[in-house]
């Protein structure tokens, strides 16, 4: 057995593991932190694969981001976990139902694929391929109107996000940063030259 | 790798012992398992070299700190440990090691002792792609940037499993003002740095410090003038104060304002909170030699007439730690809503608008990035 | 054009480098940082610290016990008791001090007719328990006798201007 197909099988139990305890485990918590494994674990499937680019930009966003965000949601709902468990085995025959459809599909789709897809296919790349290069060159020329509509998608989304908190302008005192920041000590303070008052106008010591 | 090294590293008259060893070894172990052993060798010593005067670096950057601030604030700073105060990294370092570390009764005890991890581990794993020269670096990844940039990433996880972890309302509303913080800036910071990647075409760290070798300031021998922080300044200055956020250092260290505001690791003692501590200073570290590698040239010589050199790099961090420093001396803390604004209302919208600036421009006949 | 120049102002961060300039200047000042085992700041002869009873030259204790510093004591650290000694002179039989409590305000000194109890210029004593700081009678006299020639001295200063 060659070292990659080790590295391959301990990779993927790892990703199954983690996988299954994403559902099984009983704090969410705990739940969110193996999807993050999860994904490292994909991530290094993929640089095995020699798709740095994929794997890093895997973890930057979905590790670095997401799952941050979905970490503070979990965090801060108070999940009632037995009203959740609630009729979990009267669902489950319906649940494993899908599942099977779900992976019947992937696999009819995806399996002509895999029958045919040889690791000299993936191509063994020499050391100064530049993955990114070509992910770039693919995006920009082939998929150049999915990837423009798929980040118009993303516009209108935070769009909507704007739109949807926005409740008009505060009607707070608050101060406001940008226009603090721009004041000047001459635009507070006054100089003004007065002619000295004579020293006989003063008391004549000071007061004890 | 190893073997080459070696050779050009070791005394001619010790050559021949090296040959004799490297063969006596591929005689006993058969050549082909002899050669993946001493690549397996060779990367567990390279990790080493990095990560042990890593360690010892951030020790004494403690000590440049209370040095530097003490100056500043007109006082001596350490000076009894040791001469000159030197051993008191390892003084401090004893001290938390000796101290209790107290876990909160109804925490989750494993998340707990986890977080500092997580938050310790990036700062060291993001070495691994770091140029010291040409040919000094662990991994000479094609992606190094995005992989520092995704490993960083990772640290704010610490941030948040502690402030969890504790069981506390205190440490978890610090967690979550230090974790918006970062995220944050972490959006200025790849902005800015997207425009590094655009002026160098490459995401190699090594092409790009070489990329800064070269202009029409590096011709006349003023190399420095040709480093990127002058053609992309608004970018030098974005990145360096999103490092600044990101490591949670003041005037942004909302996470630990001594005087006024409780952050994510107030449950943390002894050993588990100095590994937060070490993590923050590691971070400092990688944020420094990143600046000087991305925005100042890296190990490039800044006049014509000096060769390039490692110790360039060395002392260009030096003077970006000493910056941080200095800042923290300088500079009042900012409040929580205008960290959020100078993040999001004034460094995005500059990012956004140099990126177009630059695209413009390198796309124009006058483009200096050839 | 005033805004682009507060623009192009901040942009340059000018406000910036003007606050580092400032605290850069201090960091090769010279350092004003008392060494103190070594070096020590001058005290005056009023300095207020640790409490002593005092004697006459010839051996015999200042204190009348009049209770006087007692009663003014604010923070209530002196207990007194008194007695009839065997010549018919009242002398206290119990005096002490409980540091713990002392605000080192003064005000004792300042209440004693007899010059007896008055406060040194020791500032390093030390306990590692409450106990150690509870001072009683022998101790302050004690405290006297070692830093008489001091005391008398910081008197002799003090003494034109009461």
């Amino acid at each position: 057995m060659e070292f990659k197909t080790l590295v391959f099988f301990f990779l993927a139990a790892i990703l199954v593991f983690a996988s299954l305890r994403v559902v099984t485990l009983r704090n969410p918590v705990h739940a969110a932190l193996n999807l993050v494994l999860a994904f490292f674990s994909a991530s290094g499937l993929w640089v095995l694969l020699q798709a740095e680019f994929l794997a890093i930009a895997l973890i930057l966003v979905y590790v670095g981001a997401v799952m941050v965000l979905f970490l503070f949601v979990v965090m801060l709902l108070d999940i009632n976990l037995d009203r959740l468990r609630e009729g979990f085995w009267s669902y489950l025959p319906l649940g494993a139902i899908v599942a099977l459809l779900i992976v019947a599909e992937m696999s009819l789709v995806l399996y002509a694929r895999f029958s045919s897809v040889q690791e000299s296919v993936a191509g063994q790349a020499d050391a100064s391929f530049s993955n990114a290069k070509a992910v770039g060159r693919l995006l920009f020329t082939d998929y150049v109107y999915p990837f423009e509509l798929a980040s118009v998608v993303l516009l209108v989304g935070v769009v909507a996000a704007v739109a949807l908190t926005l409740r008009g302008k505060r009607k707070s005192k608050a101060v406001s940063p940008s226009e603090q920041v721009f004041v000047k000590a001459a635009d507070r303070v006054r100089i003004v030259k007065m002619a000295a008052e004579s020293s006989q106008d003063e008391p004549a010591g000071p007061a004890v | 790798m190893m073997v080459e090294t070696l050779q050009q590293l070791l005394p001619g008259f010790l050559l021949p012992y090296l040959d004799q060893a490297l063969q006596l070894g591929a005689g006993y172990f058969g050549p082909v398992v002899w050669q993946n052993l001493l690549t397996g060798v060779w990367a567990v010593i390279k990790v080493m070299l990095v990560i042990a005067p890593l360690l010892l670096v951030v020790a004494y950057t403690t000590y440049a700190e209370r040095k530097v601030i003490g100056a500043i604030q007109v006082r001596i700073g350490p000076n009894r440990v040791g001469p000159l105060g030197l051993i008191q990294p390892l003084a401090d370092g004893l001290k938390v090691m000796l101290k209790e570390v107290v876990i909160p009764a109804k925490a989750d005890r494993a998340v707990f002792l986890l977080a500092p991890v997580f938050a310790f581990a990036p700062a060291l794993v993001a070495w691994a792609v770091i140029p010291f020269n040409e040919f000094l670096i662990v991994a000479n990844v094609n992606a190094g940037l995005l992989f520092v940039m995704a490993v960083t990433s990772i640290s704010v996880y610490g941030i948040i499993l502690a402030g969890w972890a504790s069981n506390s309302k205190y440490a978890f509303l610090g967690a979550m003002r230090s974790a918006a913080q970062m995220i944050s800036y972490e959006v200025a910071m790849g902005l800015s740095l997207v425009v590094v990647m655009m002026i160098s075409s490459s995401l190699n760290l090594v092409d790009i410090v070489k990329s800064q070798d070269q202009g029409l300031f590096a011709g006349m021998g003023l190399k420095f003038l040709s480093w990127n922080w002058l053609s992309l300044w608004p970018m030098f200055v974005v990145y360096l104060v999103s490092i600044f956020a990101e490591c949670n250092r003041a005037p942004f260290d909302l996470a630990e304002g001594e005087s006024e505001i409780v952050g994510y690791h107030v449950e943390y003692s002894g050993m588990a909170f100095a590994v937060f501590q070490l993590a923050e200073y590691s971070a400092m570290l990688l944020g420094s030699t990143l600046v000087a590698l991305l925005f100042l040239g890296g190990w490039l010589s800044p006049v014509g007439f000096l060769p390039d050199s490692i110790l360039w790099l060395f002392g260009k961090i030096f003077a970006l730690l000493v910056v941080f420093f200095w800042a923290r001396s300088t500079f009042p803390r900012y409040r929580y809503d205008q960290v959020m604004r100078l993040g999001w209302k004034v460094f995005i919208p500059v990012c956004l608008t140099w990126l177009t600036v630059v695209g413009v421009w390198m796309m124009s006949p006058w483009n200096i990035w050839k | 054009m005033g805004s682009m120049k507060e623009i192009f102002n901040s942009l340059l961060l000018k406000e910036l480098f003007k606050g580092m300039a400032v605290t850069g200047r201090h960091i090769f000042a010279r350092k004003i940082t008392v060494q103190y085992p070594e070096e020590r700041t001058p005290q005056s002869p009023r300095f207020r610290g640790l409490h002593a009873l005092r004697r006459y030259p010839n051996g015999e204790e200042r204190c009348i016990a009049c209770k006087l510093c007692e009663a003014v004591c604010p923070a209530m650290a002196i207990t007194i008791e008194s007695a009839e000694r065997d010549d018919g002179s009242r002398r206290t039989t119990r005096y002490d001090i409980d540091f713990n409590k002392c605000i080192y305000c003064g005000f004792c000194e300042e209440a004693c007719p007899v010059d007896a109890i008055v406060e040194t210029r020791v500032f390093e004593y030390h306990g590692e328990s409450r106990d150690e700081l509870y001072y009683t009678k022998d101790m302050l006299l004690a405290v006297g006798d070692r830093y008489e020639a001091q005391i008398a001295e910081d008197r002799e200063c003090d003494a034109k201007y009461r």
